[in-house]
């Protein structure tokens, strides 16, 4: 007996450290695919990155110059591999036009999106996850039809469109929101100076250090964005909760359910939301990932400094390091997230388990 | 419709967090009362030291962080002793005295010194970055500058390598790669020989009426005014940059009074502001210049009699009132207005029939452009107006569409056929533009003179590149004035180019903001003059 169970405990190990092993593998081949696909392209495009940094009047030798500081005369391989090499060391490389460490521009906007899109997350789900089971209890009514409707207007109406709207109404007119940036005028110079900064989310940053005014404006600047893109997230999430939904209510143990003459709310709160929860947790984990990846028009509408801007911004001028750099960010965030939502199955279906 | 006691909860509880957070409670709305708080787009700069720094944003910064020898006054925009009280050149005019200003301290509280600005103009050919080349046209080379740029005592003397205009080196000085830094303070920051230059990228270290306190690349900037300043100090404390990219949201903010100033606007917003009483819109013109320019590869643009019809086939004014509203003026010279030579005269105005008839003349049949153009919207609207007038005068115009840097590469390689540029000047001298449009030292497709638009649209421009050279030596002042405008004149006329229009700026304030300068087409922005 003894033998046997020590031989069933290294095999557990042994799977363990198998699993871990094929994760650590994956993980690094799909960053490596990732860095190999984003430098080729970037390699591909027609912008000259020197043009971009030095001008129009640049002379020949200046050109050169630039070249070779920026190693872009060595052969791809070589600019790929020393690249790599950089990565794996913690150097993402310097932002050919800000001239700043990646990994310190990113660890400013990073947290932005971060902020921006994990209350955005909140909303979206809060609302959109109740609102679907709304409309899946009550199929055809006046509730259904138009939770269908807001969802299908959060899918078709242009982010930039409503966030100009959004802005026009709510700050413009009616007052009642900050306008674009983090903060008002007077609290951003404050930022800086009289604000221990501990994870560039300031939200979070004001709270702990107490300044709850600086807080309160913060919240009022983000509730905007963070709604607007709520919403989007909330339409996606409505529609895929109603849907699945649906599909748990018309399953025969729901009916077996009603029949013993349990409440409803417990029929569809605990018996159908149980089951409908593994698909939504993708759902969910899908929409976070596609908003950490950044909403570029949203940032650019409302001045958020945020990762979508900010690689955008660099690939328009061929500012590489930054460009690759962010993409690494993003690959780790769906990395990440798909690792989250693994977990999170495990803990919803007790099948998964085993 | 009834709904469960659950949804009832959950909603009662959300919207009342909703409530609380958009309470209007927490916002300050308008700027705090020492502040300039200034929207603009700022992503342009790519450093902030002053041997480096090329673009818009970072030279109006850096014009209110440090001084030059020689000044624009913002207001008249008339060249004033800075940094300088006095000076003087030589007989032989290759030898130039600056009596440095007394009592005039760096934001370090180091008095400035001669060698303080030797030791930067010398700095500045020696780091070589994209501006040197605005002070290495007076021969100064990292091997020889150390000779021509010399201090003593509270003297500088600059020698220069040929007997070029004053007014040539004294206009250059104005430009910011001649600023002048605090040497003591930017060599305790050098990094492996860079000579301070990625310190000054975070850091001021001149003797402007304001120190740089903070800057976030593609954020804003923060800067504080100092006590002392030679010229007065700042008339307010703070200026305050917000990156703002989009022009709807910078329009917003300014209607609000979130910001005081909003530099980067369409003509719909300017046409939406205007007639609100808590805004003042500030008119004045940009350096840039719109322009069609043709590849003389085509033989087509060597025929005066097309060239000209193509000029007769433009509608000047309408685009300048319809498309651009506001945004640029009719300017058909490659000086633009502000600038010594500048020829603000109109020769040419759309007149289909003369187009008609000069095509006929030049004996071109069918004729066809393929213009390339990037693909904004302002753009579009030009070249597309141009498509119809042209093809009114029976020029067959086909648009190539493409990215801006893609284009540009095309243009810098000669590939292009025609196309719809902007040229804005390096440095507040006529040559800056003269030695672009009306030089070319070498024709062939060797010489890879990028640097020259006339190389780019392959154009030799004949004797006209030894009247723009000797403009640039003669050192009476009217008479460097009239040799310019007879260059425009002749370029105007001949050249594969055809100036169309030039930038204007519309600024919006609130109606409590004075003394709000950008620097017309010649300078940058001064903020220390400022009032709210």
């Amino acid at each position: 007996m003894e033998q046997t169970d020590d031989i069933g405990g290294n095999g557990r190990i042994w799977s363990l450290l198998r699993e871990f092993g094929e994760a650590v593998a994956t993980l690094l081949v799909t960053f490596i695919g990732l860095l190999a696909v984003t430098f080729i392209i970037s390699r591909v495009v027609p912008i000259d990155p020197v043009t971009a940094l030095i001008g129009e009047r640049a002379t020949a030798q200046q050109i050169a110059t630039a070249r070779a500081e920026l190693h872009l005369d060595d052969p791809m391989i070589v600019q790929f591999g020393r690249y790599v090499w950089g990565v794996l060391h913690g150097d993402f490389g310097t932002s050919i036009k800000t001239g700043r460490p990646v990994i310190e521009e990113i660890a400013r906007f990073f947290p932005a999106t971060l902020e921006l899109s994990t209350l955005a997350t909140i909303l979206g789900v809060l609302i959109g996850v109740p609102a679907g089971v709304l409309a899946a209890t009550k199929p055809g009514s006046i509730a259904d039809q138009f939770v269908r409707l807001v969802g299908l207007m959060g899918y078709s109406m242009p982010v930039f469109w409503l966030g100009l709207i959004g802005l026009l109404v709510f700050y413009g007119t009616l007052g009642w929101v900050g306008g674009p940036g983090r903060l008002d005028a007077g609290y951003d110079m404050m930022m800086d100076f009289d604000v221990t900064q501990y994870t560039g989310m300031i939200l979070l940053d004001t709270a702990l250090n107490g300044r709850w005014d600086m807080f309160a404006n913060a919240l009022s600047h983000i509730i905007l964005p963070a709604g607007l893109l709520g919403y989007l997230s909330m339409a996606y999430i409505s529609r895929m909760t109603r849907s699945f939904m649906m599909n748990e209510l018309g399953q025969e143990y729901i009916t077996t359910a009603r029949v013993k003459g349990m409440p409803e709310r417990r029929v569809v709160w605990v018996h159908a939301m149980k089951n409908a929860l593994v698909p939504l947790i993708t759902v969910i984990a899908l929409s976070y990932a596609f908003l950490l990846e950044g909403a570029v028009l949203t940032e650019t509408i409302f001045s958020w400094p945020g990762l979508g801007r900010y690689i955008t911004d660099a690939l328009l001028v061929a500012d590489m390091p930054a460009v690759m750099g962010g993409t690494i960010v993003v690959g780790a965030v769906y990395i990440g997230l798909n690792l989250v939502s693994d977990l999170l199955y495990k803990l919803a279906d007790p099948r998964a388990r085993t | 419709m009834k709904f469960d006691p659950t949804f009832r909860r959950v909603g009662v509880a959300f919207l009342s967090g909703l409530l609380l957070t958009a309470s209007p409670v927490a916002l300050l709305a308008e700027t705090p009362a020492d502040t300039l708080v200034v929207a603009d787009a700022i992503d342009d700069i790519v450093s902030l030291d002053p041997a480096e720094a090329y673009e818009f944003s970072g030279l109006d910064l850096n014009n209110n962080t440090y001084d030059g020898l020689i000044e624009i006054d913002p207001a008249t925009l008339g060249m004033v002793p800075g940094l300088a009280e006095s000076w003087s050149v030589a007989d032989d005019g290759m030898t130039y005295t600056f009596k440095m200003r007394p009592g005039v301290t760096f934001s370090s509280g180091n008095p400035l010194r001669a060698e303080d600005a030797a030791w930067s103009l010398q700095r500045v050919i020696k780091l070589n970055k994209t501006p040197a080349f605005i002070l290495g046209q007076f021969g100064w080379t990292p091997e020889n500058v150390d000779k021509m740029v010399t201090a003593d005592g509270d003297t500088l003397t600059l020698k220069t390598d040929k007997a070029y205009a004053p007014t040539f080196l004294y206009n250059c000085l104005t430009a910011g790669v001649a600023e002048i830094l605090d040497k003591e303070t930017v060599s305790q920051h050098d990094n492996a020989g860079d000579m301070g230059n990625a310190w000054l990228n975070e850091n001021s270290a001149g003797t402007g009426a304001y120190v740089l306190k903070s800057y976030k690349p593609k954020e804003g900037y923060l800067l504080e005014a100092r006590k002392g300043h030679w010229r007065g100090d700042a008339k307010i404390a703070k200026v305050l940059m917000r990156h703002t990219p989009e022009a709807a949201t910078q329009r917003l903010q300014i209607e609000k009074g979130d910001v005081d100033v909003a530099r980067t606007l369409t003509p719909v917003d300017i046409e939406g502001l205007t007639g609100n009483k808590d805004v003042t819109l500030q008119h004045d013109v940009g350096g840039q210049l719109f322009y069609l320019a043709f590849n003389q590869k085509n033989e087509n643009y060597k025929n005066q009699k097309f060239l000209d019809a193509m000029r007769w086939a433009i509608d000047y004014q309408g685009v300048a009132d319809t498309i651009m509203k506001g945004t640029a003026i009719v300017h058909q010279s490659f000086l633009p207005q502000g600038y010594l030579g500048a020829l603000d005269d109109q020769p040419y105005k759309l007149d289909v029939e003369k187009a008609k008839a000069l095509v006929a003349e030049s004996g071109i049949k069918d004729p066809t452009v393929t213009l390339s153009v990037r693909n904004s919207a302002d753009r579009m609207d030009l070249a597309q107006s141009i498509q119809n007038t042209f093809g009114q005068a029976g020029i067959k115009v086909e648009l190539k569409v493409g990215e801006g840097a893609e284009q540009l590469k095309e243009y810098r390689a000669r590939l292009h056929d025609a196309t719809l540029q902007t040229w804005g000047p390096d440095y507040p001298d006529p040559n800056t533009n003269s030695s672009t449009f009306a030089e070319n030292p070498d024709n062939s497709d060797e010489a890879k003179n990028t640097g020259y638009l006339a190389w780019r649209n392959t154009y030799d421009p004949g004797d006209m590149k030894a009247k723009s050279q000797a403009a640039v030596m003669e050192r009476d002042p009217d008479k460097r004035k009239a040799m310019y405008e007879e260059i425009e004149k002749e370029h105007r006329s001949t050249s594969p180019f055809i100036l169309m229009l030039q930038q204007a700026r519309n600024t919006a304030l609130r109606s409590n903001v004075k003394g709000f300068y950008t620097g017309g087409a010649i300078d940058s922005a001064a903020y220390w003059l400022a009032t709210k």
